[in-house]
């Protein structure tokens, strides 16, 4: 009996040899990355083959870049082992994670666009006669590595003298200079017309079929299905499972990667119909921009709030800003209460009644060491012109209203708006807009990175404002809060409009199936 | 195909050609060599100290330390000759070493605590002035038999004018200059980090190292200019060469080296040094103009370049926006 049981664990021996001979290329295990308190990678294990292409997906904050970042050495990690070819690596630099065979090529190209496609090639790699450069050999090796990727330019001519998507080929041909045996894709197709993607995937097969691994981020869930053999996702810094491409339906992928199955969600009741005369406000008439949005047409009417949702990287952001025309469409018209905006300024779309809260409160909606008060008036002051300053006791009253109404918690009005909470700041931008009198206002993530508390009344606020007759767009990654005001939903797929869910179509199930389809 | 960013040094190069090309149907004692052999000669100690300029204007950085090195260098040579008695060369020796280290002592600040150069390289102006006057108050004359020696070294050349050893010193420089900026890993990493550091940095290029070096370098470059201008004048003073390093910039610009970084050539530089020679000969060969003509001649072209690569960068952007 023993023996038998002796003889099981024998063969079970010889086949986990046989099996271990095909060692991964790539193995990551236990990964653990924090920053200052917050867990970006926890306990992140994953395998890759040789001539495997792996999409890595996830939404925001899902720990895909700090995963690359950690993989190629820029940042350092807190736990965990990274294996290559089966011997330990530990990058201590983009420079080292290149020499050690892990290349990577972002979504911004990282090139030097000052020098020529060769000298980018060659860079820190010059061959070298009598200890001098030799351009002779570097422009023979700038040939090669091009005609790698399907590239037939000048190799003499400036970089920044040709398309991103060529520079991103060049990115391509420079990462594979260096011997790479894991090549890392970082949204390489956000900014690339179909074309260029086809040339893009076309080279990824052919570097597959070399026995190169590469690890794909995208948005676009067309294309993991069209090119990648395997699917990992990652949600709040953990690993949920990695699995083959073709066995994964497209609705239980975006259930992984929103943290939602379809099952889970029992359509709840909200109310979805507008009790007024419909007046438009807001109308899109084909409106697109090449590379940035797909033409799409929109109408919002007063007193209506239509949800933009989509997963992230499908053009909810590149709606918003379009729609408010700090990026100016390339075709169709915009028009805001029958005043064409397609090609006016921002200020005239500021008079006319548009208002803006943009996704990056830090970035681009605040200014940090400027105090509330100052905060509050930035809007309407550039609306009425620098030339007729508003008085001081009119500022402070309008701000006073505003505090006492959105119940902004701040000591004073003079405090620098840096020192506030994330949702006290987000309603001050919310402040800011609102004394213009805007008819229509566009929010773009309000909720985000702010504490439940304010994520509650700041929706109250959007529902209050809708009931004044404000017409408002509101995009958001959080399906739960879009299903609660929202009278439409339009949903966003790699760039372009795919549905717009009416009434009582509209639910976060109905939302994650038009998604997934 | 002309490259629109090789526009700004063909544009210095016609300025120099149409400035002495009137000086030459001008005035007629213009076109001896003599006058040419004398720029290389007085305007050796300028472009010696642009050329370092050159490489840390490529990075995206500046320099405002040089005018000062140089009074320094030549006053630390001038006390190493005369009141040490030690031989002229190993003066010169410890004066480049100094030079070298200064200025790698600013890169390491630079580099490691992110400090911007123009503070960094403003204290070290204010520094190198102050120790220039700690060594010595006064001017004092450098007479030793080796250094008139070099002075009066002289290889005649076709008509009145001749190289001599300050202008053949200047000219190895300028050459070492463009092989180190062109020819080498370093000076390609200069140019990566002038185009873009950030991108640099993710394509490997060593940025703290290059940085430190790019400034050991104008270090060694001013100290270079230093030796050069102790012996063109035969004395050290510590108030010599103020402002320098706003000439040297001028220089750099003119000679069609982007503010910005990552574009521009060595040998432009040397135009550019040229080019403010020319005018103030020409202005001294018209006798009835103050000399500070000059100073307006530089400042509309100075100008004028600006303008013209800002119109540049404009026109890249727009083309392959398109």
């Amino acid at each position: 009996m023993s023996q038998l049981v002796n003889e099981t664990l024998m063969v079970k021996e010889t086949v986990e040899a046989a099996q271990s001979a095909v060692r991964p290329l790539l193995e990551i295990k236990h990964l653990s990355k924090s920053f200052t308190g917050v867990q970006a990678l926890n306990d992140v294990s994953l395998e890759i083959q040789q001539g495997e292409i792996r999409a890595l997906l996830g939404e925001n904050g899902a720990g895909k870049s700090t995963l690359i970042k950690v993989l190629t050495g820029v940042y350092p990690r807190d736990n965990g082992e990274i294996l290559l070819d089966g011997s330990l690596i530990s990058a201590s630099d983009s420079g080292h994670a290149q020499r050690l065979g892990i290349s990577t090529v972002y979504q911004e190209v990282n090139l030097i666009p000052t020098m020529s496609v060769m000298e980018n090639l060659t860079l820190q790699h010059q061959e070298k006669t009598f200890g001098l450069i030799s351009w002779k050999k570097a422009e023979i090796r700038a040939r090669e590595l091009l005609a790698q990727v399907g590239l037939d330019i000048d190799p003499l001519r400036q970089l920044d003298t040709y398309s991103i998507a060529i520079q991103q080929l060049v990115a391509i041909a420079r990462a594979l200079s260096t011997q790479a045996k894991m090549l890392i894709l970082d949204e390489p197709t956000a900014s690339l017309d179909s074309d260029e993607i086809k040339q893009l995937f076309n080279l990824m097969a052919r570097l597959k079929s070399e026995g190169l691994g590469i690890i794909f981020v995208t948005h676009f869930l067309d294309q993991v299905y069209s090119i990648t053999d395997s699917i990992t996702v990652l949600r709040n810094g953990e690993c949920i499972g990695t699995f083959k491409t073709a066995e994964l339906s497209r609705s239980d992928l975006v259930s992984h990667m929103v943290g939602k199955s379809l099952e889970d969600l029992a359509p709840t009741a909200h109310d979805h119909s507008i009790k007024r005369e419909r007046t438009e406000l807001l109308q899109l008439n084909n409106v697109g921009k090449q590379r940035y949005l797909q033409p799409l047409d929109l109408n919002i009417a007063a007193g209506e709030i239509v949800g933009v949702a989509g997963l992230l990287g499908s053009g909810r952001t590149e709606l918003c800003e379009l729609a408010y025309g700090s990026v100016k469409p390339d075709q169709g018209e915009v028009t805001l209460s029958n005043h064409s905006l397609t090609k006016s300024s921002l200020r005239r779309a500021i008079q006319v009644g548009m208002g803006y809260c943009p996704e990056d409160r830090k970035q681009d909606g605040i200014v940090a060491e400027l105090s509330v008060r100052e905060n509050m008036i930035l809007a309407l002051q550039a609306s009425k012109g620098w030339w007729s300053p508003i008085s001081m006791a009119e500022q402070q009253k309008l701000v006073e209203e505003m505090i006492q109404r959105l119940a902004i918690k701040t000591p004073d009005m003079d405090k620098p708006i840096g020192e506030l909470s994330g949702g006290n700041q987000q309603k001050v931008i919310l402040a800011r807009w609102l004394i213009t009198h805007p008819a229509l206002l566009i929010l773009d993530e309000p909720t985000r990175g702010i504490d439940i508390g304010a994520h509650h009344e700041i929706i109250q606020i959007i529902k209050e404002l809708c009931e004044q007759g404000m017409g408002l767009l509101v995009a958001s990654s959080e399906l739960e809060e879009l299903v609660m005001f929202a009278h439409r939903v339009v949903v966003m797929k790699d760039h372009h409009k795919v549905s717009e869910l009416h009434g009582d179509e509209v639910s976060e199930q109905a939302i994650l199936r038009t998604i997934a389809s | 195909m002309i490259n629109e960013r090789n526009l700004p040094i063909l544009a210095t190069l016609l300025v120099f050609i149409l400035l002495y090309g009137f000086g030459m149907y001008e005035y007629k004692g213009f076109r001896d060599t003599l006058v040419f052999s004398n720029l290389l000669t007085d305007n050796a100690f300028l472009i010696i100290t642009a050329i370092g300029m050159t490489f840390v204007i490529l990075s995206g950085g500046i320099d405002l330390s040089v005018g000062s090195m140089i009074a320094f260098i030549g006053v630390l040579m001038a006390y190493l000759i005369t009141s040490t008695g030690m031989h002229p060369l190993f003066a010169i020796g410890i004066a480049l070493v100094v030079g070298v280290a200064f200025g790698a002592i600013m890169g390491v600040i630079i580099a490691f605590f992110e400090i911007q150069a123009f503070i960094v390289t403003l204290a070290g102006m204010f520094l190198f002035r102050g120790l220039a006057y700690l060594i010595n108050l006064d001017a004092v004359p450098i007479d030793h038999p080796f250094i008139t020696g070099l002075y009066d070294i002289y290889v005649p050349l076709p008509g009145r004018g001749g190289l001599t050893f300050i202008a053949m010193a200047m000219l190895v420089l300028l050459a070492l200059g463009i092989l180190l900026a062109r020819r080498t890993r370093f000076g390609m990493s200069v140019y990566a980090l002038g185009g873009d550091s950030h991108s640099a940095a993710l394509l490997g290029v060593p940025v703290k190292k290059t940085i430190i070096k790019i400034y050991a370098l104008s270090g060694f470059y001013s100290a270079m200019s230093g030796v050069i201008f102790a012996i063109y004048t035969g004395s050290a003073y510590p108030l010599a060469a103020v402002g320098v390093e706003l000439d040297a910039i001028a220089a750099v610009v003119i000679g069609g080296t982007l503010l910005t970084g990552g574009v521009g050539y060595v040998f432009g530089t040397f135009l550019g040094g040229m080019i403010q020679g020319i005018i103030q000969t020409l202005i001294t060969f018209d006798g009835s103009l103050n000399s500070w003509w000059t100073k307006l001649a530089v400042g509309g072209l100075l100008l004028f370049f600006i303008l013209l690569q800002k119109g540049i960068v404009v026109w890249v952007k727009k083309r392959s926006a398109a």
